[in-house]
C-alpha cells in the first residue's frame, strides 16, 4: 500500500526529516501490508470490542476531591507565567 | 542473598535475623557492582532508598509489620513517582518529575515496601527487547550479548541478575510475560481492570495492565495482593471484581482433576524446537501431577498480532498527543510558531519506534480508513475473545509457550519491525481478550531460559497461581540463577 507519509506525519504533528520519511514510509507500508490480512476475517454482524469486560463504567459521587495544586502541576511545564502556560503567539 | 525470594527475606525480617537497612544495602552493593553491565536501572537514589529502609525498620520497631515491610521492589520507569524522575525512557520526558505517585506506587508504599529506583524499558513500552530505550539497551544476565525481552526488560534483568528481589512491570501485549520468560523469572499480567492504571504513563488504554515480576510464584501473589483493588480515580478499574485469596492459591501441590487446554495454534512450525520441547516436557510433568491435557483450538489466534498492531498504535497515537511541549516534557528550541513547536518538539523527542506506532495509529484512525482498520480490528478482537470463552467451556486453564524463541541477540531484529512484533505472537491475544496470564520458567535452550505461559478465565488469577505453584514445587527451575552474576561478595547461595 502506498501512503503519503508526510501527510500522516502532519496529522500526527510530527515533523519528519526527509531521511526519516524515506526510512519510515516503506516500513509503514510493510506494517499496513501485514495488517491487511484482517480483511480475510468474516466480521459480518460482529460487534466491536472496546472494553474487554461487559461491565458498566463506574460513577463516583459528584464531590470535589482535588485540592488546588496548580503550582505543583505546572512545575513540569517548559514555560509558565502567572499560572498560565506560555506558548508562541497564536493570533497576530 | 541476591537470589533470595521475597518470601525468604520477609521471614528473615520477621524473625529479626536481618533489617530493612541491611537488605537494602546489600542490594545497592549488587546494583553498584553489576548495573554497568546490565543497564537495568536508569535512576537510583541510594540515600533515598536507605532512608526508606530506616523508616521501615523504625515502623517495625513500633508497630506491626505491614505486608511488604522492608522488602525492596524496583519499578519500571513508566510508573509516576514523586521521588525522582519519571521518563518512560523517552527523550521527550527527559527531566520530568511527576507531581503525584501512581496509585499502585501509593499501595506499595502503604504496604511498607522499599522502592528501589526506576528500571529500563522500551520507550513508552513500545518494543519487545528494551532496545528502544533513550538510555540505551538493557542486557540479559544469562547472556549479556542478548536482549532481556521487553518492554519491561529492565525489571526482568534486575530480578534475574539478583540486583533486586522483585519488580513491577506493565503488560500491553506481553511486556511482563515475555521478558520474564527470556530472563527465567516469574511474571503475572492480571485481568484487565484488576489494577489501577492511574499514574501509569498510558500506552494503549484498553490493554495496559501492571503486574509483578519475581523469582517465585508466591512472591508474585504477595505483591499482587497489594496491587489489586478498585481505585475510584481510574474509570477502567473494575468496582466489583471477584476477590480471590492470592496466597492460599499458592498452597497447591498437585493438579488433580485440572483440565489444561493445549491450543494447537501455539505449537506451530517456525517456533524454536527447544522451546517447544521444554513446554511439551512441562505439560508431561503436569500430567504426572494429575492434570489432563485437552487439545483445543483458538482459531483466530493468527490474526491477533495484526489486530493488536491496529488497536495498540491507534490508542497510542491518541495517548501520546499530550506530548506537545506545552504542559510537560521537552519543548524544541526557539519555536517559530505553535505548529513548529508541536512538530519539532515531537520529532526531536520521540524515537523511531514510537514514531512508527504513532504514524500507524494516526493512519488507521484517519478519515476514510477508520472502518477498514480500527473498526475491523475491534471486531476481530471480539472473535479472539470469543475463542477463549469457548475454550474455557472445555478446560480450566490454558498452557502455551510464552515466547516462540529464547532471548535473541541485541541488534538482531532492529531493522525489521514485523519480525520484532512477531516475538509477542503468543502473548498478545490474551491482552486483547482482557484475560490474566502468567509466565514461569520451565527449562533452558542452550543455557537460555524458556517460559511456560498460563492463561485463565477473567478474574481467575488464583487458577494461574495454583497451577504455577504445583509446577514450581515439582521442578527446580526457579532455583537457577545466572552463574556470571553469582559472584560478588554477597553471592553464592540462592
Amino acid at each position: 500500500m502506498d501512503i503519503d507519509v508526510h501527510k500522516v506525519a502532519m496529522l500526527s504533528r510530527i515533523r519528519l526529516t526527509d531521511d526519516e520519511a524515506a526510512h519510515l514510509g516503506p516500513q509503514l507500508s510493510n506494517i499496513l501490508g501485514y495488517i491487511e490480512q484482517l480483511s480475510e476475517v468474516d466480521t459480518e454482524g460482529v460487534a466491536p470490542t472496546a472494553h474487554p469486560h461487559d461491565v458498566a463504567m463506574p460513577q463516583r459521587a459528584d464531590v470535589v476531591t482535588n485540592a488546588n495544586r496548580r503550582d505543583a502541576l505546572q512545575k513540569p511545564a517548559p514555560k509558565t507565567q502567572s499560572g498560565l502556560y506560555v506558548v508562541p503567539k497564536v493570533i497576530e | 542473598m541476591p537470589f533470595s525470594s521475597l518470601t525468604d527475606l520477609k521471614s528473615r525480617l520477621d524473625a529479626g535475623q536481618t533489617t530493612a537497612v541491611e537488605i537494602a544495602q546489600r542490594y545497592l552493593d549488587r546494583i553498584d557492582a553489576h548495573n554497568g553491565e546490565l543497564n537495568a536501572f536508569v535512576d537510583m537514589d541510594h540515600k533515598h532508598i536507605l532512608d526508606q529502609a530506616k523508616a521501615s525498620d523504625a515502623h517495625r520497631a513500633k508497630h506491626e509489620a505491614r505486608p511488604l515491610e522492608g522488602l525492596p521492589i524496583a519499578v519500571k520507569d513508566i510508573f509516576c513517582t514523586q521521588d525522582g524522575p519519571t521518563t518512560c525512557c523517552s527523550n521527550i520526558l527527559k527531566g520530568f518529575h511527576a507531581p503525584y505517585d501512581a496509585h499502585v506506587i501509593t499501595r506499595l508504599k502503604n504496604a511498607g515496601a522499599i522502592l528501589v529506583g526506576k528500571t529500563n524499558m522500551d520507550e513508552f513500552a513500545m518494543g519487545s527487547s528494551t532496545e528502544t530505550s533513550a538510555f540505551g539497551s538493557c542486557r540479559n544476565p544469562w547472556d549479556t550479548e542478548r536482549i532481556p525481552g521487553g518492554s519491561s526488560g529492565g525489571s526482568a534483568s534486575a530480578v534475574a541478575g539478583g540486583l533486586v528481589p522483585a519488580a513491577l512491570g506493565t503488560d500491553t501485549g506481553g511486556s511482563i510475560r515475555q521478558p520474564a520468560a527470556v530472563c527465567g523469572i516469574t511474571g503475572l499480567k492480571p485481568t484487565y481492570g484488576r489494577v489501577s492504571r492511574r499514574g501509569i504513563i498510558a500506552f494503549a488504554s484498553s490493554l495496559d495492565q501492571a503486574g509483578p515480576m519475581t523469582r517465585t510464584v508466591r512472591d508474585t501473589a504477595m505483591i499482587s495482593a497489594i496491587l489489586c483493588g478498585h481505585d475510584s480515580g481510574d474509570s477502567t478499574s473494575v468496582v466489583d471484581a471477584p476477590e480471590i485469596d492470592w496466597l492460599a492459591a499458592c498452597d497447591a501441590v498437585d493438579m488433580k482433576g485440572l483440565r489444561i487446554g493445549k491450543p494447537k495454534e501455539y505449537f506451530v512450525d517456525g517456533m524454536d524446537a527447544g522451546v517447544r520441547a521444554s513446554v511439551e516436557a512441562a505439560l508431561e510433568k503436569c500430567v504426572e501431577l494429575g492434570a489432563e491435557i485437552v487439545d483445543i483450538s483458538l482459531p483466530h489466534t493468527k490474526y491477533a498480532v495484526a489486530a493488536y498492531y491496529v488497536i495498540a498504535p491507534s490508542e497510542a497515537s491518541a495517548n501520546l498527543s499530550r506530548y506537545d511541549g506545552v504542559r510537560f516534557g521537552q519543548r524544541c528550541d526557539n519555536p517559530e510558531d505553535l505548529l513548529d513547536m508541536y512538530t519539532r518538539s515531537r520529532d526531536d523527542g520521540f524515537g523511531a519506534e514510537v514514531k512508527r506506532r504513532i504514524l500507524t495509529g494516526t493512519f488507521a484512525l484517519s478519515s476514510g480508513y477508520y472502518d477498514a482498520y480500527y473498526l475491523k480490528a475491534q471486531q476481530v478482537r471480539t472473535l479472539i475473545r470469543q475463542d477463549f470463552l469457548d475454550a474455557f467451556e472445555q478446560v480450566d486453564i490454558i498452557a502455551t509457550p510464552t515466547s516462540p524463541i529464547p532471548a535473541f541477540k541485541i541488534g538482531e531484529k532492529t531493522d525489521n519491525p514485523i519480525t520484532m512484533y512477531l516475538s509477542d505472537i503468543f502473548t498478545i491475544a490474551l491482552n486483547l481478550a482482557g484475560l490474566p496470564g502468567m509466565s514461569q520458567p520451565c527449562g533452558f535452550v542452550d543455557d537460555l531460559p524458556v517460559g511456560l505461559q498460563w492463561i485463565a478465565p477473567a478474574w481467575r488469577e488464583d487458577a494461574l497461581l495454583s497451577a504455577a505453584s504445583a509446577y514450581e514445587g515439582a521442578t527446580d527451575w526457579t532455583t537457577k540463577y545466572p552463574a556470571a552474576f553469582s559472584g560478588n561478595k554477597a553471592g553464592g547461595e540462592s
